[in-house]
Formats: C-alpha cells, structure tokens, sequence
C-alpha cells in the first residue's frame, strides 16, 4: 500500500487551517445568534467542516482511500451533471457508459498510468461515445447530446481525475510537503480566492465584468481577490511548494484568473438551463459542481505548472 | 397481519444495509416538504408511478425504525403470480397484494388487508394509476383510493409526487442509470364525503400540481 507522505510542514498547514475554520465558524455563529437573517454562513460552515473533515480523514491513510474518495466525488458530480442537465430517453446506455469510464479513469491514476489518464477521456472516449450513440441510432438532438455528454465527462471525471493525479508527483520534487503539500496548497489558495473576490466584491463592488452571466462579479472584487491571493500564495508556497517568490506571485495571479472563469463557467451553464443550484447535496453551498466549479479549472492548471517547471508529469 | 409481520428483521437489515445506502448514496434524493411526510401511523400516502425504484425511494424517505409499518399495495397478479415471488416481496418489501381484475366481491372484503393494516396503525403507500407509467405523464386515476378513504375517514392521505426514477428505471427498460430524483410533498388531506370521482380527482390535482411546481423550476 503506497503511503502519502505527511511533512512537519503539511501537519502544521493543516492545523492551521482548522483554526482558521473554527474562527471564521465561530464568527458565522456570533452573527447568526446577532443578525436574524445571516444563519446562511454558519449552514455553509457546517457543511465545509464536513467536506474538510472528509478530506482529511481521506487522505491521512494511503493513497488507495484518497483515490477512491476521489472517484466517489467525481461520480457524485457527474451523477448531479447527469440530473441537472436535460436528457435524451434514448441516452440512457450512453449515460452508463460515461459513468463506467469513471471506475478505469480512475484505474489509470491509480497504477500511475499517466498516459492513459491523458488519453482516455479526451481521445478514446471521444471516440466510444458517440459511437454508443450511433448504435442506439437517435439522430434528433444527436451533436447536442453527444457534445453535452463529452462536456460532463471533461468537467466531472477527466478534471476532477486531477486532484488524485497529484499523488503521482514523486516526493523529490517537493521536499518540504510531497505531493499532498502541492494538492492542499492549491485547495487552500482556490477556495481563499472565492472567498475574497466575494469579500472584496461586496464590500467596494460597483463595475461588473459579466453583467449578462454572472451579475454578482464586479472589476473590484475580481481585482482585489486577485491581488489577495497573490500575497497569500507568496506567504504560502514557501512553506508547502518548491515554488520561489516571483513563481509564487504569477501562480497565485493564474489562479486567481481560472479560478474566476472556472466559476463563470458554471454560472452560464446553470443560466442556460435555468436553475439556481446544481443540487442539494451540501446546504448552504447548493451542489458538489456548486463548490469544485473554480477547483475544476485550478486543480489542472497548476498540476501543468509543476510538471512543466519540473519536466515531469507527461510522459512518465 | 401475522404473514407480513414474521419476517421483521429481514425486511429491517433489507433496508438499513441494502435498499437506504443504495437510494440515499448511490442514485441520491431531493425532498421538498420532508417535515409533512407522518412520522407514524396511520396514513396513506398516494403517488406517480413510473418505475419499480419509485416504491423503494418513498419507503427510503422514512427512518428505518418505521420501515417495518410501511407496506405498498402491489398488484397480485403481477406480484404474487409465483409462490416464490409472492415470498420473496413480502418477506422484503412488506407489500399488501391487490387484486386488479374486476370482482364480484363486497367492498370491505377486496380492501380487507388494507383496512386492517390502517387499523394496526401501518402506513401504506398506493399508486392510484394503477400501474407504471412511461414518459412521466401522469394517466388517469383508479377511484380505489376513494373508496379506502371513506371507509377509513380519520386517516390522513398525503399526496406525493416524484420526479427521476422514469430515466433511472423506465418500464420499458431493465437497465439502471443513477440519476438524482425530486420528491415533493404535499399536505395531507383527509376524506370530506364527496362522491369518489371527486375525490379522486381532488388527489390527482393535488399531485398534479406538484409536478407543475417541478417543471416549473426545470424551466426557471
């Protein structure tokens, strides 16, 4: 059983993250019992402890139990995809075809079989979708459907597929947090740059930047956002990531940037279907797509950072 | 009663360790109106049909140390037409069988099972369409539903509607795909002595309602 390795360094991110939390808990609960209309913070807070507990608990073990909670995530948000979005009757084989591919994607990462988690879902399943589809011999809506289904599988399994990848990331490159080291640290700075776009946004927000897609984006809060999770990755990266200064301001800039289009990404699609959330599963946040959209363009962006700065990653 | 009830624990672990992981877990569920679902009872509660999953999710929405009070009324002939299916789902699921046929029999002997499980205070789940239906249409309403009612006027009736389990299990296929479905709740009403096609009818608007409400969220 191949162990994750945990540094002093890895240990004390994590505790400090878990007073972080139980501050900003405790901050939540203070307003909630003050203010009769804000309870809306402390349920999302409750629902993150969970998700943080999970993780946490997922990870400390080895790397089969990260991979395989990591695959029962990727199921639960290609199972909300699947639900949200609007289904041809005569897709159903297809859809169970999508839904095996999650199982041998997740083989791929597993084995260390880089290539093949490469290819799989951008080449072979290109290929064995719509050929399932041809099968059934539905023509109406076909380049739609087919074009729905590919999507669903890049965002929920081949994305998401990433966060487990990171494990592959041999220990040498970073020394001072392993592959977890890397994972956590671009958890942390994707999910504190949601939080201070919206901050700075709905304190000093005027200019919006996609009035028709996401009304609730301003210039203010995207900027400053930016900026702050530029300065957090700096404070941060020396601690987790083999990263220097500079390397760590442009990484914090990259993410800042995806993270925010990650999240109006999944703002339009929700827009064209026409419902608020993606789902139910976590009260306060909406749906598991709800919470992992900026992650699900982060996550691999900053995997090909390192495995291009390191020369590793894409053909070993 | 005694032929439903001596298999408790099987139909218990049947549900806590298979049938509730699997529907709660792996399809996954969306109440709306949880808190109007009868925590104990009597009680009947009424619903769509399209998919055999439909029963197992209704039964899954209530807490395992009730789930040996709940029994669907499945259709005999489909059912119960071997002795080993016969055994199998009422050991399991805990179903009162039901004849569909036209017969020559009083009212209060074809109901007769019903009745005494409301009186034994069960809770039982009926699906007044019949049978399942496809593409989700909701088809007319058998008036059997009625006729329970007003020989059992102080028991509450509580209109359901579910939307999923037509794309994860349809009739007309074998194979399951997981989707997420919606369920919502309605408040219970109870028989107010008008004819039943009335009050038939009065159910199925209630339901029909519901599902309005679903599509109309589906097309925000």
């Amino acid at each position: 059983m191949e162990q994750i390795l945990l540094t002093n360094n890895v240990k004390l991110c994590i505790i400090i993250l878990y007073i972080v939390l139980f501050l900003i808990t405790l901050y939540a609960y203070i307003m909630s019992k003050v203010k009769e209309n804000s309870s809306n913070l402390f349920t999302r807070m409750k629902s993150f402890w969970i998700i943080v507990i999970l993780f946490t608990i997922a990870f400390m073990f080895n790397k089969l139990t990260a991979v395989f909670f990591i695959m029962l995530i990727s199921y639960l948000a290609l199972k909300e995809f699947f639900s949200m979005i609007p289904t041809r009757r005569s897709d159903r084989r297809v859809l169970l075809w999508a839904y095996l591919s999650i199982p041998i994607q997740f083989y791929f990462i597993y084995t260390n079989w880089i290539v093949m988690f490469y290819l799989f879902i951008p080449l072979y399943l290109f290929i064995l979708i719509p050929l399932r589809m041809v099968m059934v011999g539905d023509t109406e809506g076909f380049l739609k459907s087919c074009g729905i289904i590919h999507w669903a599988l890049m965002t929920c399994v081949y994305t998401i597929g990433y966060f487990a990848v990171y494990f592959s990331i041999p220990n040498e490159i970073n020394p001072q947090g392993g592959a977890l080291g890397l994972l956590l640290f671009i958890l942390i700075i994707t999910i504190s740059n949601d939080f201070m776009q919206y901050v700075f946004g709905k304190s000093m927000g005027k200019n919006k930047i996609t009035p028709n897609v996401s009304p609730n984006k301003t210039w203010e809060g995207f900027i400053g956002g930016a900026i702050s999770t530029a300065v957090l990755s700096m404070l941060i990266a020396p601690i987790l990531t083999p990263l220097s200064i500079i390397q760590a301001g442009l990484v914090g800039l990259i993410i800042a940037i995806a993270g925010f289009f990650g999240d109006i990404t999944m703002s339009a699609i929700k827009r064209d279907i026409g419902v608020k959330d993606t789902g139910a599963l976590l009260p306060g946040h909406g749906g598991i797509l709800d919470r992992l959209d900026s992650l699900i363009f982060t996550v691999p962006l900053f995997f090909h950072y390192i495995a291009y700065t390191n020369n590793i990653g894409i053909l070993h | 009663m005694c032929n439903i009830n001596k298999n408790n624990f099987i139909k218990f672990f049947f549900f806590l360790f298979i049938v509730k992981p699997f529907i709660l877990w792996a399809l996954g569920i969306n109440v709306r109106g949880m808190e109007k679902l009868p925590k104990n009872g009597p009680a009947i509660i009424v619903a769509n049909h399209n998919s055999h999953i439909d029963t197992l999710i209704i039964m899954s929405l209530f807490p395992c140390s009730t789930i040996l009070n709940i029994h669907p009324i499945a259709a005999e002939d489909y059912f119960c037409n071997t002795k080993f299916k016969e055994f199998l789902f009422k050991t399991l699921i805990g179903i009162i069988p039901i004849k569909r046929k036209v017969v020559r029999l009083p009212k209060r002997e074809i109901f007769k099972e019903i009745n005494t499980a409301l009186e034994n205070n069960e809770i039982i789940i009926l699906y007044p369409e019949g049978t399942r239906g496809e593409d989700n249409k909701l088809n007319d309403f058998k008036t059997g539903i009625a006729h329970i009612a007003a020989m059992n006027p102080n028991v509450p009736i509580i209109p359901l509607y579910i939307n999923g389990p037509d794309k994860i299990l349809p009739k007309i296929d074998a194979i399951l795909v997981p989707f997420i479905s919606d369920i919502y709740i309605a408040d219970s009403i109870y028989y107010d002595n008008s004819a039943t096609k009335i009050f038939t009818e009065k159910i199925r608007n209630i339901i029909e309602d519901l599902m309005l409400t679903h599509k109309r969220k589906e097309t925000l």
